[in-house]
């Protein structure tokens, strides 16, 4: 079940939306509209589900609209047509209390500029959430507390928010729409005003603790590489409407139409690509009962120097060179065993191919990915690295 | 020849009328401000001037510092030496009795024209009005509604005195920052609580300037009053007028100057000093 569902919604600014809406309805150009009825397309029917537990980002520039639907979602702007369905209710029919109820426990959200209450304390301001229900002060200044020690800002709750840097002030930002403990969390440009160092360090924390709460997280950012970075699907806006929505390397490899294309073309493939995008099918390998002339032999018709070598239900055994081979040969050994190295390097499918870069740099071997159960999905050697980066990570399996 | 419109005329009939039918409501406002200004300045002269200015010095010395005590304590020193203190202190209480009025009519009313855009349409022009009418033209319906006095001077004060209080207040609502509204809105405040936990206290600088200049405008008028009968430095000072008595005259003047940079400088500060963590 989907926890948020936005079925064909539509935003219209201006006095004769319901006119604009129908002409826009009948195909007509955001232009033509807004010069016959002065009224502007925010969002033009838009509809996509978010999972729970997952962590979609709305992404596009500056006027694309992706705030405007984030604000849709918890009716900060008023929709003018469509639904949006937060647990199977839909939020745009629901009167005011319930309105309000639905803010207070499904939904928190994070502001572009921190929104930090300027009158309060640091903890003040994480509590105001549950302050607005009616909560008991003992209780939620307990809550608050919590929280705060959740963000490490445990020390700063007497601080005025003006007194803590920006990063620090997200983080009292992320712990206020925490505190009421929402499965919604909705982040506009959450760290967008931040420097890029510590921007990296709110991204990778915002990770960590969604690897914990597992929350259901809709973020809306202009960067494309913090995009790829936090988001399971990403959906892609543009004058608003969404024309592409995929997970990161869907997005990546496969852009929908000239646009995409040209918005992910400065991407820096290696942070997307991870180890099972750029590895080759571990064809070539032998078992630990082959013997040493047959190792060599395939490693002769394949014109490799080395080899893995894998156990009956395919598990990772090590890694046999030529030269090992050979002398195995000259000793008249039946097996490799002897001969096997056992600590080449090994990565899991999901390891990110900027961080493979120096391993494959640094070694000699090529490298094996194994899953879980140390069994060997593919394997890395520099050539496909290559081939991955510059074909966008298409199948790198034949090289 | 086009004849003349009759404005004046209208006007006048329609103060006649109001005197004649309204005339319980104007007792009812009258009552509330003889009460307030009766009190305040009996409760200033019952205290002996001595222990008048050392309150005063240390409630100075709370708000808006040592320096700005300092000063507020030799000015009322001045006031008691020059022998005005009696006149002096009525004067305070009035103005601080309009101020008052003012204040509890013009902050709602701020409030209200924030939030409402048609409430601001039609307050916004009269006040403009209110502000550019020159102040002596208020003393004329105020003496048909309510007679000659202190009171009917406190309210033509009112009038006068509360256009800042209504648009600052109005100005610092709409100053706030809207992802600061956003945020109330979005954690589910009901408009009450947007109200009174955020828009209110992020303004309260900006209504703090409209308070300031609501009393200054307050001690003003409070003095032109005296021409329908207020008591007062007003009254000194024209006193020292219609006798062309230049010490006189100077004096009251010198003690309304002085009551004005006090409640100015004091006032200033009361927006600053509010952060109070609960």
């Amino acid at each position: 079940m989907s926890k948020v569902s936005v079925r064909n919604l539509y935003k219209i600014f201006g006095e004769h939306s319901n006119r604009a809406l129908k002409m826009l309805q009948e195909g007509k150009s955001k232009e033509e509209i807004l010069q016959t009825t002065k009224s502007t397309v925010g969002i033009q029917n838009v509809s996509f589900d978010v999972n729970a537990g997952e962590t979609f980002v709305m992404m596009g520039l500056s006027g694309s609209g992706k705030s405007t639907l984030l604000r849709c979602i918890n009716r900060l702007i008023e929709p003018t047509s469509g639904q949006v369905l937060i647990d199977d209710e839909d939020i745009t029919s629901v009167n005011e209390a319930t309105l309000r109820q639905i803010r207070r426990v499904k939904l928190g959200m994070v502001f572009q500029r921190f929104a930090l209450f300027p009158h309060r304390t640091v903890l003040d301001n994480v509590a105001y959430g549950l302050e607005v229900q009616g909560m008991e002060k003992d209780e939620r200044i307990a809550k608050a507390t919590q929280v705060l020690e959740v963000v490490g800002l445990k020390e700063w709750e007497n601080s005025m928010p003006d007194q803590l840097s920006g990063g620090m002030q997200q983080r009292v930002g992320l712990a206020r729409a925490l505190a009421s403990d929402p499965d919604i969390l909705l982040m506009d440009e959450a760290f967008s005003a931040l420097d890029p160092l510590i921007r990296k360090g709110m991204q990778d924390e915002l990770l960590s603790l969604q690897a914990t709460l597992n929350k259901t997280i809709i973020f809306v950012t202009h960067d494309l590489d913090e995009a790829l970075k936090i988001g399971d699907r990403i959906a892609l806006m543009k004058d608003g409407a969404i024309i592409q929505i995929g997970t990161p390397e869907g997005i990546l490899t496969n852009p929908a139409d000239e646009y995409v294309a040209k918005f992910v073309e400065d991407v820096d493939m290696s942070k997307v690509l991870t180890a099972e995008g750029v590895m080759k099918r571990p064809d070539t390998v032998v078992t630990t009962k082959d013997g040493p002339r047959h190792a060599l032999r395939r490693m002769k018709e394949n014109g490799i120097s080395s080899i893995f070598v894998v156990t009956k239900d395919r598990r990772l055994a090590g890694l046999v060179l030529a030269d090992d081979a050979l002398t195995a040969i000259e000793e008249n050994k039946e097996t490799l065993d002897d001969f096997i190295l056992k600590d080449t390097p090994k990565v899991p499918p999901e390891f990110p191919l900027s961080d493979l870069i120096p391993l494959i740099a640094d070694s000699r071997y090529p490298i094996a990915v194994v899953n879980e159960q140390e069994k060997l999905m593919g394997v890395i050697v520099r050539g496909s690295v290559l081939a991955g980066m510059v074909r966008r990570g298409g199948e790198a399996d034949d090289s | 020849m086009i004849p003349k419109i009759p404005i004046g005329q209208g006007v006048e009939w329609l103060v006649e009328w109001a005197t004649i039918n309204l005339s319980p409501f104007f007792g009812v406002i009258k009552a509330i401000i003889k009460f307030l200004v009766d009190n305040l300045s009996g409760a200033f002269l019952i205290i002996p001037p001595a222990i008048f200015i050392i309150l005063f010095f240390l409630l100075a010395w709370y708000i808006a510092g040592l320096r700005v005590a300092i000063g507020s304590g030799a000015g009322l020193f001045l006031l008691y030496n020059l022998n005005i203190w009696e006149p002096s202190m009525h004067t305070l209480a009035m103005v601080i009795s309009a101020t008052i009025v003012a204040l509890l009519v013009g902050i709602p009313l701020g409030i209200w024209t924030a939030r409402s855009k048609s409430a601001s349409r039609v307050i916004m022009p009269l006040l403009d009005f209110m502000q550019t009418m020159p102040p002596f033209v208020y003393l004329i319906p105020a003496v048909f509604f309510f007679g000659i006095g202190t009171v009917p001077g406190l309210i033509a004060t009112v009038v006068f005195a509360m256009p800042p209080a209504i648009r600052l207040t109005s100005l610092g609502i709409r100053q706030v920052p809207v992802e600061l509204v956003e945020a109330a809105e979005a954690f589910g405040s009901t408009q009450y609580q947007k109200l009174v936990k955020v828009q209110l206290p992020v303004a309260m600088p900006t209504i703090m300037a409209g308070v300031n200049q609501c009393i200054m405008l307050s001690l003003s008028m409070v003095v032109i009053a005296a021409m329908i009968g207020a008591s007062g430095l007003g009254k000194e000072v024209l006193r020292g007028i219609q006798r062309l008595d230049v010490s006189t005259g100077f004096e009251g003047g010198l003690a309304i100057v002085i009551i004005a940079i006090i409640l100015d400088r004091v006032t200033q500060n009361l927006g600053h000093k509010r952060k109070n963590p609960s």
